[in-house]
């Protein structure tokens, strides 16, 4: 698939394991230099469990209480992203672009589609042919969901992004309705009774997205 | 008077629900100053000024389906 954006510069920054929380005020101090200085930026890695509220969250989306939930050690916090409840959680790679659509041709579509490739190339190279459904938000593979798609946009500057389940405890999503869907989530890990290396998953999706968004590397 | 609309946001975008509106009438807001939010399934989308005035007139409501187009704020 072709997408002829302009070449962007980006630097791509690896933030391991880290709190949501912790890197929520990473995006937003990288979103600050978007605003700022036009800069471009990828934030990956993966979140310990929580479970985040998207702007159309309905309350009935959560399955269980909220005790329940501090019991199992999972967070729940409100977000400032498009779509319904959502979990992260260990396994699960979380990308976050911070990038100025104006560069992009302020196109809010062309961009989730192009997110939405990312996971699509990156489960192809395992051999996984994952989809978009017509009218379901997120990546696909039949009627399994394998990642889910929520974003802001501030001041024309991306954040927020894609959680690809490539080894999640996928037990954890019996707390919510993903995305408020009646959906059976699945990882990468579950599709090939294998265990990955989240670094070469991660080398991996850096390469479809410097294809795919055309960036150059700083 | 100036009226700013809901931009475009791309092919396949057409609507979406106000969710937060952060300007009140009478202020004075600057060009790319962020006056509402926008949801969609996908994207919350805070729809910047395209220009600089003092608000007559709120369009819109929190909670309100809007299409791409439509008219969000008047200016004086």
């Amino acid at each position: 698939m072709e997408y002829q954006n302009h070449q962007i510069k980006c630097c791509i920054k690896d933030f391991g394991m880290m709190s949501y929380e912790e890197a929520y005020q990473l995006q937003k101090r990288h979103m600050e230099e978007a605003v700022s200085y036009q800069k471009n930026f990828v934030l990956l890695g993966e979140h310990p469990p929580i479970l985040t509220l998207g702007r159309l969250t309905k309350k009935e989306h959560l399955l269980v209480s909220r005790d329940l939930l501090q019991q199992k050690g999972v967070a729940i916090k409100d977000v400032d992203r498009g779509g319904d409840i959502t979990l992260h959680a260990p396994g699960q790679l979380v990308v976050y672009p911070i990038f100025c659509l104006e560069q992009l041709g302020k196109d809010l579509k062309k961009y989730l589609i192009q997110l939405e490739q990312v996971a699509i190339d990156l489960l192809n190279d395992f051999g996984i042919v994952a989809n978009r459904l017509e009218g379901k938000t997120g990546v696909w593979v039949k009627e399994k969901k394998i990642a889910s798609v929520g974003i802001g946009v501030k001041k024309w500057v991306t954040f927020h992004g894609i959680g690809i389940n490539i080894q999640t405890d996928l037990d954890l999503f019996s707390f919510i309705k993903p995305c408020g869907l009646d959906v059976v989530m699945t990882s990468l890990a579950e599709l090939k009774k294998d265990v990955f290396s989240m670094e070469e998953v991660k080398s991996k999706v850096i390469t479809h997205l410097v294809r795919i968004f055309n960036l150059e590397l700083k | 008077m100036k009226n700013i609309v809901l931009p475009d946001l791309g092919e396949g975008i057409e609507n979406g629900i106000i969710s937060a509106i952060y300007v009140q009438e009478g202020d004075w807001i600057k060009d790319g100053d962020d006056i509402v939010e926008l949801v969609t399934d996908k994207a919350a989308f805070n729809v910047p000024s395209t220009c600089s005035g003092k608000i007559k007139k709120i369009n819109v409501r929190q909670g309100q389906e809007i299409f791409i187009g439509e008219i969000l704020l008047i200016l004086e």
